[in-house]
């Protein structure tokens, strides 16, 4: 998702494909403003339908006089101007595709919200559920007035590489010049500015998602409202700022679509929230490991499901155009991780555990997604199959860990998210287009720096306002004891 | 009268209810209960750590009858409950002094 300064690559890409499926020439894509002289030529859109009818759009004569100087390349922007309607449907084409992933993006905030209810007791589901949609409504708002242009500064940095103040993002634009000004040049021009601000700020919110999950079930929802705000309003777009937002990893470091940025920043901060908030009540007895049952495996698997469909727009998203090539390649690296880990980690789980264990296998394959999401555009489609294979044994061996250590994750967000991010972006070093000691420097950087924040935060508000929910209200449940409000009113749930 | 309470396996509840209503039976209260006998619990597994489940579902069927039907429907109950296996369940019987219909204040075998 690093989106390049001016970069027409992916908008040529997607039109040479184009051109290679119509089997035709594409007159339209050569390059009108890098001609020497005066030329006049004859200019042919060719556009492929839904159908895959080609369809001669416009023929025109276009002079063009060579200017005094050199002309530089044009940008996506002044090729959407040029009147050119290939052109001008390749940037809607692409602008749609942004759009359309954030969609799916959101989507996933319901699968969070599934997955987080099914593996939690059936007494704190309102709870689960409240936070989750505080989380994505908080997440917009906070990105809006402040996240996004401190994520991406341009040029005003404070510290520059490392830290920028955020400010709103524009209100409005006047009604002759509103196309024009929400074309962005800025970072990559090849959508508007509100389909890069949406798409974006989707991802925004998934930190306190990942962090939700893990501190389930006996945090206290004014404190979890506090921290998740802060770390999503104001810790999120730093670290995103020195990959994404053009900063001090940007020039070597790969994390295509957020291995480290979303899912090792979530997990990490997640980790140190646990360690200040403690263990589940009854989760660690006498030395033992007493398991504390999700309520509904059914919730959980669709909110697996959900999390998968949405990882297409999560890593397809991150392609920043709707490149043929590059889009297409990141779908099937994307699904076979997925898969792998899967299958890993209920194989692992059968092996190690004796049985095939369900939520095992939905963290393998979640565990799989979020190790392909830094490499999903480098990293071929085999090489692919083992980093998701190798995230879907890891995350097995992982759970079991933490809960060794007497760290308490109701949903296995730390291992899926933290370890697998870990994991996902020093593969790209290995399998894919990353140097190994730059992609260990940026995950470490990044996850260390989401552990620190997040320890801050959590170990503030525990001072002040404290963390936890009173053993009563833990026993009772966060629904009445916080809410007032049970998830399932109507018959006697096994609490 | 007499009240059998018999504690079954589930899924042998609709045989029980047919062999009831073969005799005349006509009504009956249900409710799934859980406990354990000798059969005992079992072992489950989650996430990586096991646990023990020590009492087991079963369910609960209540009928009051007449006298002279008790001793038939006992054996109506255990005959189609068994599969000889542990955990197969109990049946208990006990007098009832009186029985009233609410909608109609009849009173005892004219009320069951």
């Amino acid at each position: 998702m690093m989106r390049t300064k001016q970069s027409p690559k992916g908008l040529l890409l997607a039109a040479v494909a184009l051109a290679v499926m119509a089997a035709v020439p594409l007159h339209a894509q050569d390059d009108p403003f890098a001609a020497p002289a005066a030329v006049v030529e004859e200019t042919t859109a060719v556009l492929t339908d839904a159908a895959g009818d080609v369809a001669v759009v416009a023929t025109e004569a276009v002079a063009v006089v060579a200017p005094e100087e050199p002309a530089e390349e044009p940008t996506p922007v002044e090729a959407f101007w040029s009147g050119k309607e290939a052109e001008q449907a390749i940037f809607t084409v692409n602008n749609l595709w942004i759009c359309l992933a954030a969609a799916l993006v959101f989507l996933m905030h319901l699968g969070f919200s599934a997955l987080e209810s099914g593996l939690t007791q059936s007494k704190n589901t309102t709870n689960v559920l409240f936070k989750n949609v505080f989380i994505i409504c908080m997440g917009l708002l906070a990105y809006a007035a402040y996240g996004f242009n401190a994520m991406y500064p341009g040029d005003n940095w404070i510290i520059p590489g490392w830290f920028a103040m955020g400010t709103p993002i524009a209100n409005g634009f006047t009604e002759s010049d509103a196309i024009v000004a929400n074309l962005t040049s800025e970072y990559n021009a090849g959508y508007t500015i509100w389909g890069d601000f949406i798409f974006q700020a989707m991802f925004a919110a998934t930190a306190a998602t990942i962090i939700s999950g893990a501190v389930a079930e006996r945090i206290k929802l004014g404190s979890f409202m506090l921290a998740a705000t802060i770390i999503v309003a104001f810790a999120y777009p730093i670290s995103g700022s020195w990959e994404w937002g053009g900063g001090w990893l940007s020039e070597d470091f790969i994390d295509f679509a957020g291995s480290s940025l979303v899912h090792a920043f979530g997990g990490y901060a997640a980790l140190a929230a646990v360690l200040v908030l403690g263990p589940r009540a009854g989760k660690y007895v006498g030395g033992k490991i007493k398991p504390i049952l999700g309520h509904s495996m059914p919730l959980a698997t669709i909110g697996m499901f959900m999390l998968f469909l949405g990882w297409f727009g999560f890593n397809g998203g991150s392609v920043l155009s709707a490149d043929p090539v590059l889009v297409s390649l990141v779908f099937v690296t994307t699904a076979l991780a997925g898969a792998a880990g899967g299958l890993a980690a209920a194989f692992t789980s059968w092996i190690v555990l004796k049985k095939p264990d369900l939520s095992m296998a939905l963290n393998g394959m979640l565990a799989g997604l979020v190790g392909i999401t830094a490499g999903a555009d480098s990293i071929a489609p085999w090489p692919a199959v083992l980093v998701g294979a190798i995230s879907g044994t890891i995350v097995v061996f992982s759970v079991l860990m933490f809960d060794r250590l007497k760290i308490d994750d109701p949903v296995g967000a730390i291992s899926v998210h933290g370890i697998c991010g870990n994991w996902g972006t020093i593969a790209v070093g290995i399998f894919g287009a990353g140097v190994l000691s730059t992609q260990i420097i940026g995950t470490v950087a990044i996850s260390a720096f989401a552990f620190i924040f997040s320890l801050v935060t959590f170990g503030v508000i525990k001072a002040i306002f404290g963390l936890r929910v009173s053993p009563e209200e833990e026993e009772l449940g966060l629904d009445i004891g916080e809410h007032g409000q049970e998830a399932y009113p109507d018959f006697v749930a096994n609490k | 009268m007499k009240k059998i309470e018999a504690i079954i396996k589930p899924f042998k509840l609709e045989e029980v209810k047919d062999a009831l209503a073969d005799l005349g039976i006509e009504g009956m209260t249900v409710s799934e209960v859980k406990g354990f006998g000798r059969q005992k619990g079992h072992t489950e597994i989650y996430r990586g750590s096991e646990y023990t489940v020590d009492f087991l579902p079963k369910i609960k069927i209540e009928v009051v009858i007449a006298d002279d039907l008790a001793e038939k429907a006992t054996g109506a109950i255990v005959k189609a409950a068994k599969t000889g296996k542990i955990g197969d369940g109990k049946v208990f019987i006990s007098p009832v002094e009186e029985a009233i219909r609410i909608r109609t204040d009849e009173t005892g075998d004219k009320a069951v």
